[in-house]
């Protein structure tokens, strides 16, 4: 078999914090790794790494069969790097940044050039070519951060957190996009803190915390140890939550959890239990202030799998 | 943002492709690039050069009419002789701290991760940005003679010196600025750059011959000023633009510009590559 890329056993430290603690990643050529964890999980730490931004106290990493130490340089001509903080030059206008990538990668003037073009018209910034990036929308930014680091055609594609921070439009355009690089045969590393990103992209799914690899599976086999769609109810009537619970309870085969906030929520099967959970809802004549059907948050899947929450949430709890 | 197939399909093949340059000469070329980014950006933020250009102005207008006077016992004039290429020594010293700060924001803002990760060699970014600085130093030059000019300056030599003078003081600034190339890789903001790098330029350029001669000063500091790389520039200038000797000075000056070199340029890339 043989990996796009493979990171075996890395560790890095930063002063007493074990941001990489023997992690282990890898993704076969044209397929899509989904990297998922809270902050501080170190996703961040290990897409440094194998872009060669940072060594690794221990452990060995290959990009596109080249050694990160060794090979530094093949690797940098093989990857693209979308950082998760935009990396733009804001005082040079969109063709200017692409145009300078496009140079610094050998490409002839004209090349360079149209290939500016190209990307800009790609991620939808054509009218916006000529005007500096400082003037440009979060959203804007983090595409002209893509497009930069796509003007070398890279055979491997790193995209720390690319929708963190998008409403919800711009999030579907950035999962086209991550299609689009597959379809054309790269190999994608994508971090996210959403589980129903790393199931809409990803060919397997690693999930980390503390710098450990703490579950990997295809997205199908970490639902199934998870639990797969939710739903989620919230009467408006509190009165009626016991009303609710049987409900559910009745077309889950479950028992509910209650939040602080007093939604109930069930692990289901299918779609067809929301319909069922609808009918239902109205034969009984109970209104609702939340009803939602959805994957397992970052939260729920940490729940599952190690029986705590996360950092950030008992953080902010 | 449309899903259409604008990417390509050949793809992802490292082998040459049409329109690619070869490698040789990439080094050069790449950090002509970067240089080219680094005026831009110049020219967008014309207030960025008033060290180059306001600030020589002030300085020659202020020690003339204030100083002068005191200092050349009357003559102002002959104070702005010798004034002259002790400005242009003190603010070559200063223009280069920008340098610093700027290199040091880039890194902060992550625009250096970018570079970092393509197959470009490590030390271009720095030498790129180390290029675009000549810009600065020619103007100025120009704005101290220019501004010397107006007031009552006079080439003592001729233009072929003249030029000479502006040769040196380039190349001269050139070498000098990657102390603050080295600053800002090691500082952890772009205050303290600034702030490191102006309590290193000011001493140094007021503790030489710039403003007055240094037989005036106690010998232990003239001893210092004499060595001080910034004296034999500036004594070289003078030598060039208002007339004596030149020999000894240039030759200091040249030294100085190699070990300046020889210490600052490896100190700078080896904390750029350590710099995460
Ligand atoms: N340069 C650094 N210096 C000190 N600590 C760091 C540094 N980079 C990351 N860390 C720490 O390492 C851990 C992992 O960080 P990171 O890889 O950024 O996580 P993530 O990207 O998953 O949020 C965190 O605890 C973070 O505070
Ligand atoms: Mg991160």
């Amino acid at each position: 078999m043989t990996y796009a890329f493979r990171a075996e056993g890395l560790t890095k430290r930063f002063g007493t914090t074990q941001a990489l603690d023997s992690i282990e990643l890898a993704a076969e050529h044209g397929t899509v790794l989904g990297v998922l964890g809270p902050n501080g999980a170190g996703k961040t730490t290990a897409v440094r790494i194998l872009a060669t931004l940072l060594q690794a106290d221990s452990g060995r990493a290959q990009v596109n069969g080249y050694d990160v130490t060794r090979d530094a340089a093949k690797v940098r001509r093989s990857i693209g790097l979308t950082g998760q903080y935009a990396s733009v030059d804001e005082d040079l206008t969109g063709t200017q940044n692409l145009v300078l990538i496009g140079q610094l990668l050998n490409l002839r003037s004209a090349a360079a050039r149209a290939r500016a073009a190209e990307l800009l018209e790609w991620f939808d910034l054509t009218d916006a070519a000529g005007r500096m990036a400082k003037t440009y929308s979060g959203g804007m930014r983090r595409r002209l951060d893509l497009a930069a680091s796509l003007v070398g055609r890279p055979a491997v594609v790193f995209l720390d957190e690319p929708t963190t921070g998008l409403d919800p439009a711009k999030r579907e355009d950035m999962w086209g996009v991550v299609r689009q690089l597959v379809d054309d045969g790269s190999t994608v590393l994508l971090t996210t803190q959403y589980l129903d990103e790393a199931d809409a992209l990803a060919d397997e799914i690693s999930v980390i915390d503390h710098g450990r690899v703490i579950a990997h599976d295809t997205p199908d086999g970490l639902k199934r140890v998870i639990g797969g769609q939710r739903i989620r109810v919230r009467p408006s009537d509190l009165g009626r939550l016991d009303e609710v619970r049987a409900i559910l309870g009745q077309i889950a085969g479950a028992s509910p959890e209650e939040s602080a906030r007093h939604q109930l929520t069930v692990p289901v099967d299918d779609e067809s239990a929301l319909a069922a959970t609808v009918d239902r809802l109205t034969e009984s004549g109970i209104s609702v202030t939340e009803l939602s059907f959805h994957l397992p948050s970052l939260d729920e899947v940490f729940m599952s799998l190690t029986g705590r929450p996360t950092e950030t949430t008992k953080e902010a709890a | 943002m449309t899903a259409t197939a604008v990417h390509p399909t050949e793809s992802t093949q490292p082998t040459s492709r049409a329109g690619e340059l070869t490698d040789e000469g990439s080094t050069l070329r790449h950090a002509i690039a970067l240089a080219k980014r680094s005026l831009i950006k110049t020219w967008r933020t014309p207030e960025a050069l008033v060290d180059v250009t306001l600030q020589p102005v002030i300085f020659i207008l202020m020690f003339t009419y204030i100083f002068g006077g005191a200092i050349a016992g009357g003559s102002q004039h002959e104070y702005l002789q010798f004034l002259l290429p002790g400005v242009l020594g003190q603010t070559v010293a200063m223009a280069g701290i920008a340098l610093g700060v700027n290199l040091n924001t880039d890194i902060e803002k992550g625009v250096f991760d970018r570079f970092r990760s393509l197959p470009i060699s490590r030390s271009a970014p720095l030498v790129g940005a180390v290029l675009a600085d000549v810009v600065r130093y020619l103007i100025l030059f120009v704005m101290c003679l220019g501004t010397g000019l107006i007031v009552g300056f006079h080439v003592g030599t001729n233009p072929l010196a003249v030029l000479a003078a502006l040769g040196i003081s380039v190349a001269f600034a050139l070498c000098f600025c990657w102390i603050s190339v080295w600053v800002g890789m090691i500082a952890r903001t772009s205050g303290a750059v600034q702030g490191i790098m102006f309590l290193l330029v000011l001493p140094l350029s007021f503790v030489s011959n710039a403003f007055v001669p240094t037989a005036t000063m106690p010998s232990w500091l003239a001893q210092v000023a004499d060595v001080n790389p910034i004296s034999h520039l500036v004594g070289t200038v003078r030598g060039l633009m208002v007339g004596g000797p030149v020999a000894s000075n240039l030759l200091w000056t040249l030294g100085w510009m190699a070990v300046l070199l020889l210490v600052f340029v490896p100190l700078a890339l080896r904390a750029y590559r350590r710099r995460a």
